[in-house]
């Protein structure tokens, strides 16, 4: 066992785990946090996607350990309260951008991490930067919808597919 | 996967010194070997990360060449080469997806050398050199087919350095579910020659159609590739694609390499 430590959503956090212990399960079972999701468990379907040092990863493909003394990121840490949702989380929910939700959290981290970079994506850019996020549901046109509203852009335009 | 002893050592030194052990792996950004140890298709008793390895991850440009540093991941090399080698650039901001190039390494992709890998593609067809802890290799000895490099047990890649071409330009047609190239076409073109390299499309790994070197060095147009045919023989055949279908692809994906270079 080895101790890892890390600042999960601005809280300083310290486990001992194995080395073979993946960050998504570390934030999970070891924390507690569920929101981040195990679709695949592949680095397939992105619903593990979490921010570290800022930057968006597969959390299924990292180990904890590498993880070490980072700043991590999660949906939890998103919203401040149920009342204070991130505009992407409130964006989804106005453009129906989730169905079962199986895929959202890795949608909106995946996102977040788009606008940070490209505040004003253009719809073909928000499909490119989602590639390696699947959702089995709702199609993706919602979603594209959301984060382009999200960005403060007109998803109204946006056509029908 | 099973455990494993895992280690993040601060110089490159102290890595070498890990990796004597038997069954020790090198951890690049961990996006090919933690799936394959998921996948329980390696082993290794102990990991030695790279990423904790000061001076591992740069970019350096300057001069008709780039140089980028062993652990450094694929976003960054996009972001950095932009202006200085606009095809690599290209290349490397369509590897997987953004949190895939997050964390997979430079030297992570061109040591584990998968035959459908992107980077050997841009590596070969530049005649790049793989730097290491001990010596340095030229692309034409590095790759040794499917999975195969000269890297010895415990040499770790502290860089790759590409000439810059005049023109170039990399052709993927993806797999839609996995997103590496069905075939990918690297094409670059020096005062001294063209030269085109395929990836994706053969059992031994990237490599050189010299055919269509040659043709393309006395005349650099989309119109010459047309008239060549490539051999299927040695080509992969999978569910996806059948050798010849692939020899086909070829030849139309170094054509629009050729028209979309200029
Ligand atoms: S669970 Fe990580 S990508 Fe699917
Ligand atoms: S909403 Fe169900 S998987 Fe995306």
């Amino acid at each position: 066992m080895t101790k890892v430590s890390m600042t999960v959503n601005g809280k300083a956090v310290a486990r001992d785990v194995e080395a073979r212990r993946m960050l998504v399960d570390y934030l999970r079972q070891d924390l507690d946090l569920t929101g981040t999701h195990v679709g695949c468990d592949t680095s397939q379907c992105g619903a593990c996607v979490v921010h570290v040092n800022g930057k968006a990863v597969k959390a299924c493909t990292m180990l904890a350990a590498e993880a070490e003394g980072a700043k991590v990121t999660t949906i939890e840490g998103m919203a401040s309260s149920d009342d204070d949702l991130h505009r992407l989380q409130v964006a989804f929910n106005d453009h129906h951008g989730l169905q079962c939700g199986f895929c959202t959290p890795g949608m909106i981290m995946s996102a977040a991490a788009l606008l940070s970079e490209n505040p004003t994506p253009s719809e073909a850019e928000i499909r490119h930067y989602l590639e390696g996020n699947i959702c089995r549901c709702t199609g993706y046109h919602n979603i594209v919808k959301a984060v382009l509203a999200a960005s403060g852009q007109d998803s109204a335009a946006l056509a029908a597919e | 996967m099973y455990n494993f002893e895992f280690v993040r050592p601060s110089s490159v030194a102290d890595a070498v010194a890990a990796l004597a052990d038997e069954d020790a792996m090198a951890l690049g950004g961990g996006q090919t070997l933690l799936p394959t140890m998921k996948a329980r298709l390696a082993a290794p008793t102990k990991l030695v990360s790279l990423s904790g390895i000061d001076g591992l991850s740069y970019v350096k440009t300057g001069g008709d060449s780039v140089e980028i540093g062993g652990a450094t991941v694929h976003a960054d090399v996009a972001a950095e080469v932009a202006d200085a080698f606009p095809a690599l650039a290209a290349l490397v901001a369509r590897i997987g997806d953004p949190a895939v190039r997050n964390r997979g390494t430079i030297g992570g992709s061109v040591a584990n050398n998968d035959p459908a890998a992107c980077y050997p593609a841009a590596v070969l067809a530049t005649g790049g050199t793989i730097v290491t802890d001990k010596r340095e290799i030229a692309a034409e000895d590095f790759f040794q087919g499917m999975f195969a490099t000269a890297l010895e047990a415990g040499e770790i890649i502290t860089a790759v350095r590409f000439p810059v071409p005049q023109a170039a330009h990399y052709e993927k047609f993806a797999q839609p579910a996995s997103r590496f190239p069905l075939v990918g076409i690297f094409v670059a073109r020096f005062a001294s020659g063209v030269r085109v390299a395929v990836t994706g499309a053969s059992e031994s790994g990237v490599f050189r159609w010299t055919e269509a070197e040659t043709a393309l060095s006395s005349d650099f147009s989309a119109d010459v590739v047309e008239g060549l045919t490539p051999s299927a023989d040695g080509l992969i055949g999978d569910l996806h694609g059948t050798p010849t279908y692939r020899a086909n692809m070829i030849r139309v994906m170094t054509a629009r390499a050729v028209a979309a270079a200029g």
